[in-house]
């Protein structure tokens, strides 16, 4: 008897979930699921400005990295899992828009700036911030070795430069991929050859941008044996001394332009509400907290990037772009001959 | 209680409905489904006849053998040292070989780059076994605990060395355990993730790290869909491989309380096992001391930044809500765990006793340990394509997270629970019966007391499992409900100093909340477990 109590006792509490749920489903309320990946962060009082003039709750779903969202969303089209989508990048959005995951909508703020980054003439996909993949240096440890700032990719191959440099594996790590797909827009079919002398030099190669930039890099906390690494524009503004003067740099001229858009989904539940929430995320409030929230660039070109920025890591000028359909082609293939290539 | 001639009453049916309608509705659907639509891209011949495929299985294979044998080794020391020694602060001992188990991979992925800065084979095994010495040592010590020592000391005293004694009288009262524990985390090693990411790079591939590339990141179904199924089939052959080696061992042990077997170390050879158990426990501990300490490299900076919500908003929750998001969801997990658990041993403990062929038993034996051995990416794929069939649409809602956690949980309660009650003298409960109980008395009475000290080790393990769970939680978790092993990762992905201190304050403060909870697991319990 006791332990059919007990089973009732736990069924109860289960079907409650009372512990972990705790959806507050209000009658009447405006919801927005946005989905969205892993680096997403936004400062409350923005989200709650938002909702107080537009009586919208948004509702963040985290889905993983930017492949594993995009994937996702893929998989669940029929019946999506959201309203609204954002950090869909420029290697994924060729899928995205090829399987049809997004709707049109032309959102008034896109005029802005956002429109600069544009892929799709039908406005599926609207760009909300730009995340560029650069190799970071440390201009001390490379000044304590006597050696000069490297300054473009044909300079990592000098001999000066020997096992300084750490980089991510394409196939596990998306600033991996980027800085491999940097390499192929930039030097063209040399990109093969380009590999093999970073290999003599001694490249390393890791899984993730953790163990790189936290462990392998000489420049962040874990102070690591190597002072070149792969890492993004924008992480010279995370590492500033007490006086304010950066301590590493982004070697401008090795840059590739990751863009991540947001769109509607086909299918939401809330079309109208959803876009409205597009154009929140392409409003100045939004745009300007970007840059802290996220360590990445607005898409809009009239906020200012915050003052460590400016000096730290400003937006590259002149990055490597590729066509993300021409990616979406080529990935695969490019990923297993880079295996061949580079030792893991 | 009307029993049909099989020993199979329609109570007990009812029973193993409950358990196996869980597995069937958050597994078994999810898994076909998406092995399913790989199947209708068509190409997974192709992948199972590429060298490639079985490279990588025999790689997977051969890995999480050999982490498996180190941890049984390792264990086993640590099991004898908390099962039959009486020496102070072993209450302590209990509890902290349990922390390992709560780190984040990629926490321990990095330390252990750290130590082995080429990493490669020797660092995944190392790492694996690390994760899993404490199933062994917790397992096995449930059993061992109330394992009659009079047999032993009498093969001692017809003059057989202490190795014999141990190899011909000790161990095969112990295979039940073993064979147990050593499923459970050749399962646990074989579906590795994280650290054989970080630690093996390009170069050394799983079949688990394979599945993860090609389902989240290629969405090549297809081809995820033929390493499921390879996968599967290993997991089957490695489990059936147990089944065996339990069905030579399987016997009822006198199977007596804890306190009249547990004593002082005595002689050279006792303090030897005593020794190589405490080097182990404190070569568990390295790692954690070595976070701890890197956790003040900036003073009280990282501590006095998780009080709040981080650097610039690098969290959306303070460390002490991170901390109680994970209690909760871990509470729950735990508690659906157990009372699932429970009642699959239950029935497969009656079934055993009962007529029942032995084949059926060990089938849904078997079956009930597969989430062990699936990759949580098909899984959690699979809950994209099949659960906004149920009402309330379950897929991307935080209300998963402890159904996710209790699916790998409920085996592991399943393991530890089984062995004991397999090996409760079936002589005692018929004797009980015959004195005039109920079946529910003897239950009471007989089974309850003896396994009641490792139904309280399955829930302090499935606490700390739900505690650690990074994969479901980081899928389905909200901003505002991140858990502590979430935080952690969001803080190692940002860069910045004070996010690392901040990301290795948040892991002490998961290894606190872990000692604090597994104690108060282990207190509560005590004072409730009759023993005998």
């Amino acid at each position: 008897m006791r332990k059919v109590l007990l089973g009732v006792v736990l069924v109860t509490s289960l079907t409650a979930c009372t512990l972990s749920a705790g959806e507050p489903e209000e009658n009447g309320e405006r919801r927005v699921v946005l989905v969205t990946h892993d680096s997403f962060a936004m400062s409350e009082e923005v989200l709650d400005a938002f909702r107080e003039e537009s009586g919208i709750t948004i509702d963040v779903r985290k889905l993983g990295d930017a492949g594993a969202l995009t994937n996702q969303l893929v998989l669940t089209k029929d019946n999506p899992v959201g309203d609204l989508a954002y950090g869909v990048d420029t290697t994924f959005a060729s899928r995205a828009l090829e399987e049809d995951v997004f709707e049109p909508y032309r959102s008034p703020a896109a005029d802005e700036g956002s429109q600069r980054y544009a892929i799709d003439d039908t406005n599926r996909l609207t760009a909300v911030d730009v995340g560029d993949v650069c190799v970071n240096i440390d201009p001390a440890a490379l000044a304590a070795r006597n050696v000069p700032e490297p300054a473009s990719y044909a300079d990592l191959t000098k001999a000066a430069y020997e096992n300084m440099l750490v980089v991510e594996d394409p196939a596990t790590s998306s600033p991996g991929l980027a800085f491999l797909l940097g390499t192929i827009a930039s030097l063209g079919d040399g990109w093969r050859e380009y590999w093999m002398a970073l290999r003599g030099r001694g490249v390393q190669v890791v899984s993730g941008w953790e163990e790189a930039y936290t462990q392998e890099f000489s420049g962040s906390s874990g102070e690591g044996p190597r002072p070149i690494v792969v890492s993004y524009a924008s992480s010279p503004a995370a590492e500033v001394a007490e006086d304010g003067t950066p301590t590493t740099k982004a070697v401008l001229d090795t840059c590739f332009r990751q863009v991540e858009y947001a769109g509607v989904l086909r299918g939401a539940a809330n079309t109208e509400d959803a876009r409205a929430v597009l154009d929140f995320l392409l409003s100045p409030e939004f745009q300007s907290q970007v840059p802290e929230q996220m360590y990445v660039y607005p898409a809009r070109s009239d906020v200012e990037l915050p003052e460590t920025w400016q000096a730290a890591a400003p937006l590259p000028e002149s990055p490597a772009e590729m066509d993300p359909a021409k990616i979406a082609e080529n990935r695969e293939r490019w990923i297993d001959e880079w295996r061949a290539l580079v030792p893991g | 209680m009307a029993r049909t001639r099989t020993g199979l009453s329609p109570g007990l049916l009812l029973v193993a409905l409950v358990p196996l309608g869980f597995l069937a509705v958050f597994f078994v659907w999810p898994v076909v489904a998406i092995v399913r639509l790989g199947f209708g891209e068509g190409g997974v011949l192709a992948v199972l006849g590429s060298a490639d495929t079985w490279q990588l299985v025999a790689f997977t294979v051969g890995q999480a053998a050999a982490s498996t044998v180190l941890a049984v080794l390792a264990g086993v020391p640590v099991a004898y040292l908390l099962a039959r020694t009486s020496l102070p602060g072993l209450g302590l001992v209990r509890v902290v070989i349990l922390v390992p188990f709560v780190l984040p991979t990629v926490v321990v992925g990095l330390a252990f780059r750290t130590l082995l800065p080429d990493g490669g084979v020797l660092a995944i095994v190392l790492a694996n076994s690390f994760f899993n010495v404490a199933v062994v040592a917790r397992t096995v010590a449930g059993l061992w605990s109330h394992v009659d020592g009079r047999a032993a000391d009498a093969a001692r005293s017809l003059g057989a060395s202490p190795l014999r004694a141990f190899t011909s009288v000790t161990l095969p009262a112990l295979a039940p355990a073993l064979t147990s524990a050593a499923a459970v985390v050749f399962l646990f090693c074989a579906t590795s993730f994280g650290v054989v990411l970080i630690l093996g790079g390009s170069r050394y591939r799983t079949l688990e790290t394979e599945i993860y590339l090609r389902t989240v990141e290629l969405l090549d179904l297809s081809g995820a869909a033929a390493l499921s199924l390879v996968q599967l089939a290993a997991v089957v052959a490695a489990l059936s491989v147990g089944v065996l080696a339990r069905r030579r061992r399987e016997s009822a042990l006198r199977l007596r309380g804890r306190a009249s077997v547990a004593r002082r170390p005595r002689g050279g050879q006792s303090w030897a096992v005593v020794g190589a158990a405490l080097g182990v426990v404190v070569l568990l501990l390295v790692p954690v001391v070595v976070l701890v300490a890197r956790s003040f490299d900036g003073g009280f900076a990282g501590y006095r930044a998780l009080a709040g919500f981080g650097h610039e908003g690098s969290l959306q929750v303070s460390g002490w809500e991170a901390a109680a998001n994970s209690l909760r969801a871990a509470t729950d997990a735990t508690a659906l765990a157990v009372f699932l658990g429970t009642l699959a041993s239950v029935v497969l403990v009656s079934l055993s006793r009962g007529r029942v062929r032995r084949g059926v038993v060990e089938t849904m034996d078997t079956v009930l340990m597969l989430p062990l051995g699936v990759s949580a990416v098909t899984v959690g794929f699979g809950y994209l394509v099949t659960l906004d069939l149920l009402p309330g649409d379950l897929r991307t809602s935080p209300a998963l997270v402890p159904l996710a956690q209790a699916l790998v949980v409920t085996p592991l309660v399943i393991r530890m629970l089984l062995p004991v009650l397999r090996s409760i003298d079936t002589r005692l409960r018929q004797a009980a019966a015959s004195l005039g109980a109920s079946p529910w008395r003897v239950w009471r009475e007989v089974d309850v007391p003896v396994a009641g000290r490792s139904l309280l080790t399955a829930t302090a393990f499935g606490y700390v499992v739900a505690l650690g769970e990074f994969g479901a939680t980081s899928f389905l978790a909200r901003p505002d409900t991140a858990t502590l092993p979430v935080a952690v990762a969001r803080l190692l992905s940002r860069p910045g100093e004070l996010n690392n201190q901040m990301a290795y304050a948040a892991c002490t403060l998961l290894v606190l909340v872990t000692v604090a909870a597994v104690a108060l697991v282990e207190s509560v319990g005590r004072s409730r477990v009759v023993e005998f």
